[in-house]
């Protein structure tokens, strides 16, 4: 006897309170015994795949864009022995996690909601509850958290090529000196900055990772449905991440402080 | 011995869409019950709210006193254990072998070793006849192996209740007969409680204790098979003969207009589809393989059957006069051609919780 009250945005209030319970749901299943190491392995493995040489290909010309245009404006400026420092910041607090998120969301999310999706119209799903086995347990939070470890990595390689990329161009490009670089680098720069960039990778991962699992078991009926399914995950998964970044960046800053300030 | 399920007033939506309404019945335990049904009405729904996989908004479903409409979620866990379900389309594992797609209700919940694991999927699979296709995936096989596999998957654990989605679609009409021996053969071997759903009246003629019938969102009947074999309901007749001619149509619903057009269509001589015999009327039930012991079910039924039968309508009573021996109409008291009047007291002792 459930009675359904629907006034303006019902739905949509609906959708956002499953989905809520179903990130609820997944971390508490994480706790539960046998983890299922085999499917988180080759999860993480199979996401891995998918989004590592994208990754790298869009990386690069990232840091690129982010070392030349810091590159001129602290030229104009007059504030060229801070261009590491600058970039750096930039690149590892907000480029890297952004990159990832929209590779974590497109590739291995969009990977993720389609492959529960089929097993979801093909009645798998709906087979294993009844053979008495939580598809919480054994299918959603392997990929969750294999969505989380690989999000965690790929920050830490974007970051990497990222400043790579960025001294690369700043040095060769547009003649900075390498030793400047490196020194404003140590600077203004500080270790709460990588775990922040780390951090929201962690954060993003799981929303990906929730958001994917949640479209990929409710799909608007049959196998269009799951198309349809694929393509709102990955739109839902940007539009919260960058939300959440939005959030996380504002609390970062006000918290700790910026280094020499 | 196999569990009661007793269903109270159940109804089902999706959204302003009813699929079926009030639907009040009880699935004896240990017995063998078909529920028929055009296409579309809503079978494979009643299926998957009896194992809680969708909530029906009103009434209950009792399963050892436990109502899976409104259980948690824990409880539901615990309760499906009991089930053993074929879904319509077999519901493999699309990412495992059949091997393993067997073998995957034993490791999950039993601390069997690896060999006798091996042992048990391997009797399953010869049982349902897919031995040397261990190593396919399911993408691999046809539509009728699928289904066959599933059921070999559905049996694995000794379920206590089987449900069955159309376990004749997409085989054969040999293979079907098999399926049904296998159903009834399984039913006297470990007394489990049986629900089929199917459109297949040969089934619904030979193998069932007990039949139903779903139309037009509602239950139209559900009781011992001899009252629906000898029911003169127009969708029952027209259902069980396979005729065009009668209240359903392509659609759910058929418009007067129609039904007037294939009414004179008729008188003109056009067939309706149907072969010129009445199929309805009771025939034997098929019996376990000699060898197996013989149904309990049987005699739970008789005994159950003859306490209510004052009750049934006039032909269903004479189907089931008639199909005792003329030693057992004397000990219920009853005699062909008169109506089984004040209800006949149980010459066995009753079982504890048999109705
Ligand atoms: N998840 C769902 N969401 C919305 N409607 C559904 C859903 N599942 C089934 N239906 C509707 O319920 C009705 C009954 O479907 P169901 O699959 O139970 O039919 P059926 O009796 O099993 O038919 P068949 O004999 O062809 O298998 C159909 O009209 C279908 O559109
Ligand atoms: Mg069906």
């Amino acid at each position: 006897m459930t009675t359904q009250t629907s006034f303006p945005g019902a739905g949509a209030l609906r959708e956002t309170g499953k989905l809520c319970q179903l990130g609820i749901d997944v971390v508490r299943t994480t706790f539960r015994r046998p983890f299922q190491l085999r499917e988180f392995i080759q999860q993480s493995w199979f996401i891995v795949s998918v989004t590592v040489l994208p990754t790298a290909l869009v990386s690069i010309p990232f840091g690129a864009v982010i070392a030349l245009q810091l590159g001129s404006l602290t030229r104009q400026i007059g504030a060229q022995s801070f261009t590491g420092a600058a970039s750096v910041l930039a690149i590892i607090q907000q480029a890297s996690p952004i990159v990832t998120a929209l590779l974590i969301a497109g590739a291995g999310g969009s990977a993720i909601c389609a492959d529960l999706g089929s097993r979801k119209i093909r009645e798998e799903i709906d087979a294993m509850e009844v053979l008495g086995v939580s598809p919480i347990h054994r299918l959603v939070v392997p990929r969750v958290l294999a969505a989380m470890l690989v999000s965690v990595l790929l920050n830490g390689m974007v970051s990497v090529v990222g400043v790579l990329g960025g001294y690369f161009f700043n040095v060769i490009m547009q003649d900075g000196t390498p030793g400047a670089y490196l020194a404003s680098f140590s600077a203004l720069a500080q270790l709460p900055d990588l775990w922040i960039s780390e951090l929201k990778a962690l954060i993003f991962g799981f929303i990906a990772g929730i958001v994917a699992a949640y479209r990929g078991l409710n799909p608007a009926g049959g196998p269009k449905g799951v198309g349809d399914a694929v393509n709102q995950a990955v739109v839902i998964t940007f539009l919260l991440l960058f939300f959440v970044n939005f959030v996380l960046t504002t609390i970062y800053l006000q918290v700790v402080p910026a280094k020499g300030s | 011995m196999g569990v009661e399920v007793v269903v109270e007033g159940l109804t089902k939506s999706f959204g302003k869409q009813t699929i079926w309404q009030d639907v009040t019945l009880t699935l004896p335990p240990g017995e063998v019950s078909v529920m028929l049904g055009p296409s579309g009405t809503g079978k494979s729904v009643f299926l998957k709210s009896l194992v809680g996989l969708l909530k029906p908004e009103q009434g209950k479903i009792v399963i050892n006193g436990t109502d899976l409409v409104r259980c948690s979620e824990h409880r539901l866990y615990e309760i499906r254990k009991m089930f053993g379900v074929l879904f319509q389309d077999g519901a493999l594992f699309g990412s495992m072998n059949l091997y393993d797609n067997i073998a995957f209700p034993l490791r999950e919940h039993t601390r069997k070793t690896e060999a006798e694991v091996r042992r048990i999927v391997l009797e399953k699979m010869e049982m349902v006849g897919l031995v040397g296709a261990e190593k396919k995936l399911p993408g691999e096989i046809s539509g009728g192996m699928r289904k066959r596999a599933g059921l070999a998957r559905a049996l694995v654990l000794d379920p206590e209740i089987i449900l069955c989605d159309e376990p004749d679609s997409g085989l054969d009409p040999v293979r079907t007969a098999y399926l049904s021996q296998l159903l009834i053969d399984l039913n006297a071997q470990i007394d489990a409680t049986i629900l089929i759903v199917t459109h297949n009246i040969n089934i619904a003629r030979t193998v069932p204790d007990n039949l139903g019938m779903l139309f037009r969102r509602e239950l139209v009947m559900f009781g011992p098979r001899e009252v629906l074999l000898t029911s003169d309901e127009p969708v029952v007749e027209q259902f069980l003969n396979g005729r065009r001619l009668g209240p359903i149509g392509m659609s759910e619903e058929k418009d007067t207009a129609t039904m007037a057009a294939e009414q004179a269509h008729a008188d003109a001589g056009h067939s309706d589809g149907s072969t010129s015999e009445d199929v309805r009327g009771i025939i034997p039930q098929i019996e376990p393989t000699p060898g197996l012991p013989f149904r309990d079910a049987v005699r739970r039924r008789k005994d159950r059957v003859m306490s209510i039968i004052h009750q049934l309508p006039y032909q269903a009573q004479q189907g089931i006069i008639e199909s005792l021996t003329t030693e057992e109409q004397v000990r219920y008291g009853v005699h062909v051609g008169a109506p089984a009047a004040a209800p006949a007291p149980s010459p066995w002792p009753r079982q504890g919780g048999v109705l």
